[in-house]
């Protein structure tokens, strides 16, 4: 059952096999019938969970608190009910103090029909996750489904503890067709699958360092990943952020003539970068650590 | 459905050298470089510092980590000193090389050093003086404890014909929306309505700006603004019952 693809799995499929058997208790489910009433005010199809779970469950039996968006739902956008279940499972994760709290994301980031409440709910989010890493808390984010991690919810995972993704996932903050809109083809192609997969493919944002664990885009995969995740928790305080702030000016530095990247990839000593989107996952992790050490 | 293809700017910026001798009568040392301002101001027999945005500054990763690392040496430097976020900007850059080069990670750094800055007993304020857009207002001034704007501020995710083109749904509906409904137009009126925007500054900035340190509280309490002023009725209360079920 766990060999399963995340990619292709819905919101309560990833949950269900991520957390340990029989594990999973939903807060809010859909019998309570939380829908948009922005949506309904435009006469749109609603979900009764407004396209996110949130729980509670156990992971290799420590309790964990979980939320995952429904990309299958309006792109897995966030509006005002939507982004209250991940405000709402962030302070109880205050409260409760888990292991650590799940956050799989799957989404384009604010719902566009929701506007003002959506940049708003997003907000929220981003604050909520904030505020309960300066309590302890350690927050994981998984990215691997087809509607990525994109707009606001590209800041919110760069808020959490630990980044895990599969080679599928994509993590940015403005997807290919914003930037394409706005600038133009030549600025970016969004239908050029291969030339998004290696700006904000997983591959590329383990090499920068902006995911912290690789894995295989199958349930086990992910269900092992966030687990050791788990293992690693990072505080947010001055001195990591200002290792953090040293590590991203160095970036600029040692990247800044990158126009690709197979440029990237090249400047940190892949001998053909052509092949990193070609090698098994497990071959291209020994690879890079190798390339890390030296 | 994601961020903002706004990059076109109505009428012309607002002069930040205005602004901010209102907000500081009492003196202040604030420079200019390139979009960026830091330096520091005096309100009230207290002095704050300063980080901001001008020309609808687009956020690319370069004044991202100039703004972050800004408030971070403030930490270091000055404990406890009150943070101003003076803010304008038309939302994050759209471009390929800043994707590339992860700019999420350097726009969430300026949130992640507002937190780090209100954890260690810094009040942080955000002022839109004309431009918020998405990613850009997300990170900063949405990120303070307290967010104010000016009367003629713009606060969205995206303008309406880039909405109605993403969203498919036609744009003279969108446009009947906004009229009647806070959610789609961007008044900043509408923001405090939903909470967001604690209040619009008017008349005495300085004063405006000790009434907002006055009022500064760690926890985020937008939803419950926005119950009260009747903006956004469910937000707060989901999150309540998704907190506190059994």
């Amino acid at each position: 059952m766990r060999h399963r693809s995340f990619y292709e799995a819905t919101a309560r499929q990833r949950i269900v096999e991520i957390l340990d058997a029989h594990s999973f208790a939903e807060l809010v489910g859909p019998e309570q019938r939380t829908v948009s009433p922005h949506m309904q005010a435009l006469q749109l199809p609603v979900a009764f969970d407004d396209g996110v779970v949130v729980g509670r469950g156990t992971l290799h039996t420590k309790p964990v608190l979980i939320a995952a968006q429904e990309g299958g739902f309006v792109g897995g956008a966030v509006g005002e009910v939507h982004g209250a279940k991940i405000v709402g499972l962030l302070e109880r994760a205050r409260r409760e103090r888990p292991a650590a709290a799940l956050l799989l994301i799957d989404s384009g980031g604010v719902r566009l029909h929701e506007a003002n409440a959506g940049l708003i709910a997003v907000s929220e989010i981003i604050r909520a996750i904030l505020a309960a890493r300066s309590d302890g808390v350690t927050i994981i984010a998984a990215i691997g489904g087809a509607s990525g991690c994109f707009g606001g919810m590209g800041i919110a995972a760069a808020c959490c503890s630990a980044v895990v993704m599969s080679e599928e996932g994509r993590l940015a903050l403005s997807g290919p067709e914003v930037i394409e809109t706005a600038h133009g083809v030549e600025e970016f192609d969004s239908r050029d699958r291969a030339l998004v997969w290696r700006t904000m493919g997983g591959k590329h944002r383990y090499l920068l360092e902006d995911c912290d664990v690789l894995v295989d885009g199958d349930m086990e995969g992910f269900r092992a990943g966030i687990a050791a995740a788990m293992e690693a928790p990072q505080s947010l305080t001055l001195e990591a952020l200002e290792r953090e702030q040293a590590m991203l000016a160095r970036r600029l530095q040692i990247f800044s003539s990158s126009r690709d990247g197979r440029d990237v990839w090249r400047t940190l000593g892949w001998p053909n970068p052509e092949t990193v989107p070609l090698v098994p996952t497990d071959v291209f992790l020994a690879q890079a650590a190798a390339l890390r050490a030296a | 459905m994601t961020a903002s293809l706004v990059t076109s700017t109505q009428g012309d910026a607002v002069d930040w050298r205005s602004v901010v001798s209102r907000l500081f009568p009492e003196g202040h040392d604030i420079v200019q470089d390139g979009d960026l301002l830091t330096g520091s101001g005096r309100c009230g027999g207290e002095t704050l510092a300063v980080v901001g945005t001008i020309h609808h500054a687009a956020l690319g990763v370069e004044i991202s980590l100039a703004m972050a690392q800004y408030i971070l040496k403030i930490v270091r430097e000055y404990p406890g000193r009150p943070l101003l976020l003076l803010i304008d900007t038309q939302g994050q850059r759209l471009r390929q090389r800043d994707e590339l080069l992860g700019i999420h990670r350097y726009v969430a750094l300026i949130s992640k050093a507002i937190q780090v800055a209100r954890d260690r007993g810094h009040r942080v304020i955000g002022l839109v003086y004309d431009q918020g857009v998405s990613g850009g207002i997300l990170a900063s001034a949405f990120s303070a404890d307290v967010c104010g704007a000016l009367p003629g501020a713009e606060i969205r995710v995206m303008n309406l014909p880039a909405m109605a083109r993403i969203t498919r749904i036609p744009e003279e509906q969108l446009r009947e929306l906004s009229r009647k409904s806070p959610v789609f137009a961007p008044d900043p009126h509408n923001y405090v309505q939903m909470g967001a925007v604690d209040s619009i500054w008017e008349g005495d900035l300085a004063q405006c700006l000790q009434d907002a340190l006055n009022r500064a509280q760690a926890n985020d309490h937008r939803a419950r603004l926005a119950l009260e002023r009747g903006g956004r009725l469910l937000a707060g209360r989901i999150a309540r019952r998704v907190a506190d079920d059994a």
